[in-house]
């Protein structure tokens, strides 16, 4: 009889998956390991995470506050190692909490249109009355090039940040929901999908516990590149003043806002710039490497 | 073919009234009244009812927008709130200066991308392969606004070599290119990285199939295989990406028309959108758009010309 020391069939059936899952991620995280490029992407990822929790710590000035004494200071500066802008604000502070601006924008506008592409290709994929539909209104949205349809969005809800991240989580949606779909269509087919629609499984039930597990793959290696995508956009928008309004400490705008001093201080636009192209870059480089450690034919070496 | 075409065209239709219709209820939805807009801070509640009564605003919605498509169709885009300007008439000056810089974009891009890519390919995991890739990794990556100004510090500021900004000479004179070169660089670089990485992986798929062994094996020498049979196979991926990117050079005129001071449909946008000026905003965007579209289905249809093996049913 069961007692408390052994397990029952469905626990010893609940642990063997989760150990499978453990593994599968053990596998995916070694194998991106040995590309020195993602690794190299994660390092700076990890400390642009750490920059933006802990911003407060790591500034060592007010990122907004002004101090005319001591304007347009050079790097490597007494007390400025990133130098000053023509506010006197210090550089360094304010890259530093630039990077959690990035980083939240990122995040909510991916995270965002991860919500509404998933299900729209979800329902899109697997209820085929809803297909035609669905799908018509994506090609809808891939009809506007790249920034376009962000400068829609914010054309009709106005400058500001936080509309920055609602339009371009909506311009994640058509590839997301493609994605999606694709992954869906192709799993629908399989036999244990049909065996649980037999049980008796609600639709909800199966797309949800069954179907989504089997599009992850796609799902992070997408959300890892668009990271990138959204934050080069967020820092775009915001350097033609649709975005981060002044005096935010935004990427983007430092760069706008240091343009008129090239000829004086130039360090004002090349220091926030190198800091977006690490950071999508990072993105960039993770996702590549991702999307080769997930991929099942690259199992060969193994 | 012909079939295909015509099936593409309908479907084209369809499309631009989808996207017509999109733009036009994006701006009609949007928070504030057009009618205070025009009238400013002045106008009596007298003076906003002529306006509106004038545009047509208390009309049902789709009854406006059937009104705007008829001026579509016929070439009338509307009036600026900001200066009552034609839009139409906005537009038609400063395209050219818009279409001038996306296809000096196209041929930096492709100069640089497909080369690179097939060299990349031939040359799989060389010094050259891998530093191809990676600079290509860089380009993805790099703000094009911010290379734009580098390039403005490094060649205009310091070396002095090339005008800072404008382009209104035309682009076979000697001026026109030096205003050209930088604005094209800027734009073009993220392409280039996406045609090189393209046509690599074309390139590296073509390389290892069995007809490129066959042709080696009866004989044919290596560079004859890779420039005439390889090349025309892994070219077909990449005359897609090609198109596609002109649709996203389009777009990118955009940032780049604001970093180099052009006088483009760009700027004409940024600034009616920080006006919230919606009938630029609206002509402006239709105009990209639809330009976009109508390039993806001469991509598809150039696309299935090119690969018969291609069938869109």
């Amino acid at each position: 009889m069961a007692d408390s020391n052994t397990l029952t069939s469905e626990q010893v059936y609940a642990n063997k998956k989760e150990s499978k899952k453990e593994k599968m991620i053990v596998k995916t995280a070694k194998r991106l390991l040995k590309n020195k490029l993602a690794v190299f992407g994660l390092i700076i990822i990890i400390i642009q995470v750490i920059l933006a929790v802990f911003a407060p710590l790591f500034a060592t000035y007010d990122p907004i506050k002004q101090d005319l004494t001591n304007a347009e200071l050079g790097i490597g500066s007494d007390g400025h190692w990133l130098g000053t802008d023509n506010y006197g604000r210090d550089v360094w502070s304010r890259i530093v909490f630039g990077a959690r601006i990035s980083l939240l924008v990122g995040i909510g506008s991916v995270g965002l249109g991860l919500l509404g592409g998933i299900a729209l290709g979800l329902v899109s994929g697997y209820f085929k009355k809803l297909d035609g539909i669905i799908m018509r209104f994506v090609d809808l949205l891939f009809a506007f090039p790249g920034i376009l349809l962000a400068m829609l969005i914010i054309a009709m809800l106005g400058t500001s940040l936080v509309n920055v991240v609602i339009a371009i989580s909506i311009w994640s949606i058509p590839t997301c929901a493609r994605i999606v779909r694709g992954s869906v269509l192709s799993i629908k087919k399989q036999e244990y999908i049909l065996a649980m629609k037999s049980l008796g499984a609600s639709n909800f039930r199966i797309l949800v516990k069954h179907v989504l597990p089997n599009c992850t793959a796609p799902i992070i290696v997408f959300a890892t590149m668009r990271m990138a995508t959204a934050i080069l956009s967020t820092a775009a928008l915001s350097f033609l003043g649709l975005g981060a309004q002044p005096p935010t400490a935004e990427w983007g705008a430092m760069i706008a806002a240091g343009q008129d001093f090239m000829f004086t201080s130039p360090h004002l636009t090349i220091v926030p710039g190198i800091a977006i192209m690490l950071v999508v870059f990072a993105f960039n480089v993770v996702g590549d490497g991702l999307r080769d450690a997930l991929d099942p034919n690259m199992d060969l070496d193994q | 073919m012909l079939g295909l075409i015509g099936k593409r065209l309908l479907q084209l239709v369809f499309l631009l009234f989808g996207i017509s219709f999109l733009v036009f209820m994006s701006m009609h939805l949007a928070p504030g009244d057009p009618a205070t807009i025009i009238g400013g801070p002045t106008a009596t509640e007298s003076d906003l009812d002529a306006i509106r009564a004038e545009l047509g605003l208390n009309n049902p919605i789709l009854v406006q927008y059937l009104d705007y498509i008829r001026g579509v169709v016929q070439g009338d885009l509307g009036y600026s709130f900001q200066n009552n300007q034609s839009v139409s008439e906005s537009i038609a000056t400063r395209f050219p200066q818009t279409l001038n810089l996306a296809i000096a974009s196209m041929v930096v891009a492709v100069l640089i991308g497909v080369p690179a890519g097939i060299i990349s390919a031939i040359k799989q995991n060389s010094w050259f392969d891998v530093s191809s890739t990676t600079i290509a990794l860089a380009g993805i990556s790099i703000p094009n606004f911010w290379l734009g100004a580098m390039l403005i510090l490094i060649f205009s500021v310091e070396l002095q070599w090339l005008p800072v900004g404008g382009l209104n000479a035309p682009f076979w004179t000697i001026e026109g290119m030096k205003q050209l070169i930088l604005p094209a660089i800027t734009l073009g670089t993220a392409s280039a990285a996406m045609i090189a990485r393209m046509s690599r992986s074309a390139m590296l798929e073509v390389i290892r199939a069995d007809y490129i062994r066959t042709a080696r094996a009866k004989g044919v020498r290596k560079n004859v295989v890779v420039w005439v049979h390889a090349l025309r196979n892994a070219m077909i991926p990449v005359i897609t990406v090609i198109g596609l990117n002109f649709g996203f050079l389009l777009g990118g005129t955009i940032i780049t028309e604001q970093v180099f001071a052009i006088n483009g449909v760009g700027r004409l946008m940024i600034d009616a959108i920080a006006a919230r000026d919606f009938p630029v905003v609206q002509g402006t965007v239709l105009l990209v758009a639809t330009l976009f579209v109508i390039v993806n289905l001469l991509v598809d249809i150039i696309y299935a010309f090119i690969d018969p093996r291609i069938s869109y049913d």
